[in-house]
């Protein structure tokens, strides 16, 4: 207890220096906070992409469909459980630029592929029944105010219907955190029935849930092989490769945020550091005194080590804690991040941050500190 | 007159001990530096992306899309509309037609060079015989054209730098279909960089896309006339279903979400590390008084004026910022000036190459920023020079 008293002390020697000293680490570790929630945003995914979904798509490219037919031929395969396939609508809303994630689905299949989007038995009951309906994310609804019963219409240049597309929105699914909740999910039936006659049989992918993950590669093989050579040759890999691959094409966001986040904290850590060295100095003869009292040089090199410790981790805290608060708040750019969210293992790495820069930065002032001489520090005032 | 003599003499001790102070003015300095390396390399990407949207467009071509289609992807048109569309006023003449190319874009899979084992969308274009020449920004520097008929494409320069496998004499695989690189092309480092071209009728046919294209580009007789071609288009019951915009409004609004997306996340970024820098300049600025507080308390008793201490503290901060905001500068320029890179632009789906660019314009709101930080940063520590009572600083320390 009373090192805690004595580190408090020695903070509040200097208030002001303590108080912006406090604050330049606090920014640093919201900076931290928010780009790593920007970096999560564009591996949007990648976490919770499953190793036991396949995704089959035209070899030539993604745009490209793919027979109807290929579904049967997948569905015998031994080890594949469920089979299913989505297409990409490109559905606009209100105007034909504000285009939604918009991807039409086989109910049943998808809910039982998908246990990620939550949807309670009435809505699933609900779904099944209506051809029309369509079950939209949380958010999505949110940023519309859509409830369940709406009727909306969608356009879509790709997809020339024989009437106007419409949809009731029959459920809205929510999800842990990392869900994206911005998709619109409609039936194929309605789809298929309502599309240009000439693009009838053609489904954009396949997803495929297999039973034994270790067997993913094998069976990506099987499908490949199964249809090389055929007008629509396919390309197979896991969900979560297709995810990853999607995510690099972006650039790589990755390294990008990385930079930005180690810049920002080795500048800060440089105050921190620096502000440390200088309160040691000021603190000489202090020091000096307390050893004649009988601290030992462990104590005396533990105390600073504290007081740096003390100061990253509060600032620190505080930081990640607002980082939380604003990503909490939701996406910054009105609707381009479909996840925004701060993974809990961002916030351990940036506890474990925090104490490393505390270490750092107190490491050569606490050294300094432990081999001062009692004569030279005393006799040097 | 004295008031500024005597800030001058202030001024110049100030400046003249910061040698002595080297530590916290390093650490103000590097602050800076920091905030706007970081502040001019992420909007250096925006500047980059920009240029390469509004170098794609020219204001004197015409692009005709389906109507509701925001992309060429998303468009389509058939053969026969095609050839009403051709017909149109205000389009510039090319022998008997009009100097015009129907264009069929689709995208293939290809590696990145970055990347090599994850495969990226290359938008790939098919041409008609005129479509090099409605492009006059369009030039070879290696190879030579396509013939039509065959399987023989030309690339762009920015694809050829950042896909595998696309150098003249190299076969392209992709899928079952096989296409020979003959010739690479620069276009003002526009978006077409970053595209293959091929016939569009053997693409069509690759494709299984007989008679049907994405889009018509066309050159105008005037800028002017886009007016009248507009007005045709929407007047004539068979082309009700087209659309025509002005290309470089086109590639303007493709541009637009990635723009966002950037500027969104580099001005905030860079303006909470702004924010992080001035509480640096404070410290430093703080502890640079603190050490000189029996000097400045001593110039005081000698008879020097407040004002006169206050503003030399403000200086020396200023002239932190602007060291800093320099190093910071040029360190961006040096770094990312010209780098070249691709990212998937979000409305065409596709590829776009792209260099960052670190336009005066950037170094100079790079340097404004630095200055201000040092200006804020100052202020504080400044009035508290000021207000230092004469005795106790005296007796301090």
């Amino acid at each position: 207890m009373k090192f805690l008293h004595l580190i408090q002390m020695s903070l509040s020697r200097r208030r002001i220096r303590t108080i912006f000293t406090l604050l330049c680490i606090f920014i640093a570790f919201l900076l931290f906070g928010v780009v790593m929630a920007v970096r999560t945003a564009f591996t949007l995914g990648v976490d919770i992409a499953g190793l036991d979904r396949l995704v089959l798509i035209n070899k030539v490219t993604l745009i490209l469909p793919l027979p109807i037919s290929y579904a049967q031929r997948i569905q015998q395969t031994p080890g594949v459980e469920t089979v299913t396939h989505q297409t990409w609508f490109n559905g606009a809303y209100q105007q034909p630029t504000n285009v939604l994630t918009t991807i039409v689905v086989e109910p049943a299949p998808f809910l039982a592929i998908y246990p990620e989007f939550k949807l309670s038995a009435a809505e699933v009951e609900a779904w099944l029944a209506d051809r029309q309906g369509a079950v939209v994310g949380k958010n999505l609804a949110a940023r519309y105010g859509w409830k369940i019963g709406d009727r909306i219409p969608l356009s879509s240049p790709i997809w020339e219907p024989k009437e106007p597309w419409e949809f009731n929105i029959v459920g809205i699914y929510d999800g842990e955190a990392s869900v994206d909740k911005t998709q619109f999910f409609f039936r194929y039936d309605y789809f298929d029935e309502n599309r240009n006659e000439n693009l009838k049989g053609n489904v954009g992918w396949y997803i495929v849930k297999i039973g034994d993950k270790s067997k993913a590669l094998e069976l990506s093989r099987t499908f490949d092989e199964m249809f090389a050579n055929s007008g629509a040759e396919t390309k197979t890999t896991t969900e979560k490769g297709f995810v990853e691959s999607f995510a690099k094409q972006v650039g790589d966001i990755g390294s990008i945020t990385v930079a930005i986040a180690s810049t920002v904290l080795f500048m800060f850590g440089l105050v921190a550091a620096s502000t440390m060295v200088q309160s040691v100095r000021e603190r000489t003869s202090e020091l000096a005194v307390l050893k004649t009292l009988g601290f030992s040089d462990i104590r005396i090199l533990l105390l600073v080590l504290g007081e740096s410790l003390f100061m990253t981790l509060l600032g620190g805290g505080l930081g990640l804690a607002a980082a939380w608060l604003v990503v909490h708040q939701g996406d910054p750019t009105g609707g381009l991040l479909p996840v925004f969210i701060l993974p809990a293992s961002n916030i351990a790495v940036g506890i474990g941050l925090m104490a490393l820069m505390g270490l750092v930065a107190g490491a050569l002032p606490a050294v300094e500190a432990m081999r001062l001489r009692i004569t030279d520090a005393l006799r040097k005032t | 007159m004295n008031w500024l003599k005597q800030t001058i003499a202030v001024m110049s001790v100030n400046l003249r001990t910061i040698p002595s102070r080297l530590g916290s003015s390093a650490v103000a300095i590097i602050g800076i530096a920091g905030v706007v390396i970081v502040f001019v390399s992420v909007l250096s990407i925006a500047a980059g992306f920009a240029a390469a949207m509004t170098g794609s467009g020219s204001a004197d071509r015409a692009l005709i899309l389906r109507t509701g289609a925001d992309t060429e992807l998303t468009s389509g048109i058939d053969g026969p509309q095609i050839r009403i569309i051709k017909e149109a006023p205000g389009v510039r003449k090319e022998g008997d037609g009009a100097s015009a190319s129907a264009e069929l874009y689709v995208i293939i899979d290809l590696p990145k060079k970055a990347i090599p084992d994850s495969p990226a969308n290359v938008p790939m274009r098919g041409i008609e015989p005129l479509g090099l020449k409605v492009r006059e920004e369009v030039s070879l520097i290696e190879g030579r054209p396509f013939q039509f008929g065959t399987n023989e494409v030309i690339v762009g320069k920015g694809a050829q730098n950042q896909f595998v496998g696309l150098n003249v004499g190299d076969t392209v695989v992709s899928g079952q279909n096989r296409w020979t690189v003959v010739g690479v092309f620069q276009a003002r480092g526009g978006l077409a960089e970053t595209e293959i071209w091929c016939d569009v009728q053997t693409l069509q046919s690759v494709y299984r896309r007989v008679n049907s294209f994405n889009s018509v580009l066309m050159n105008l007789e005037s800028s002017d006339s886009f007016d009248t071609l507009r007005n045709w288009l929407e007047s004539n019951p068979q082309t009700k279903n087209v659309t025509v915009r002005r290309e470089s409004d086109y590639y303007a609004k493709q541009g637009e979400t990635m723009s966002r997306l950037i500027n969104t996340l580099g001005f905030g970024v860079a303006t909470l590390m702004a924010v992080g820098a001035v509480f640096g300049a404070i410290l430093t600025m703080y502890t640079a008084v603190a050490s000189r507080s029996r000097e400045i308390a001593t110039l005081r008793a000698l008879g020097f004026n407040t004002l006169s201490v206050v503003v030399s503290v403000l200086v020396e901060s200023l002239v932190l910022g602007a060291i800093g905001g320099v190093i910071g500068a040029i360190g961006a320029y040096l770094a990312f000036d010209g780098f070249e890179t691709s990212t998937m632009n979000f409305q065409s789906f596709s590829q776009v190459a792209f260099a960052f660019r670190v336009t005066p314009q950037l170094f100079a709101t790079g340097l404004a920023y630095a200055l201000a930080i040092g200006l804020i940063g100052g202020l504080l520590p400044a009035l508290r020079a000021a207000r230092l009572p004469i005795s106790r600083a005296l007796r301090e320390l």
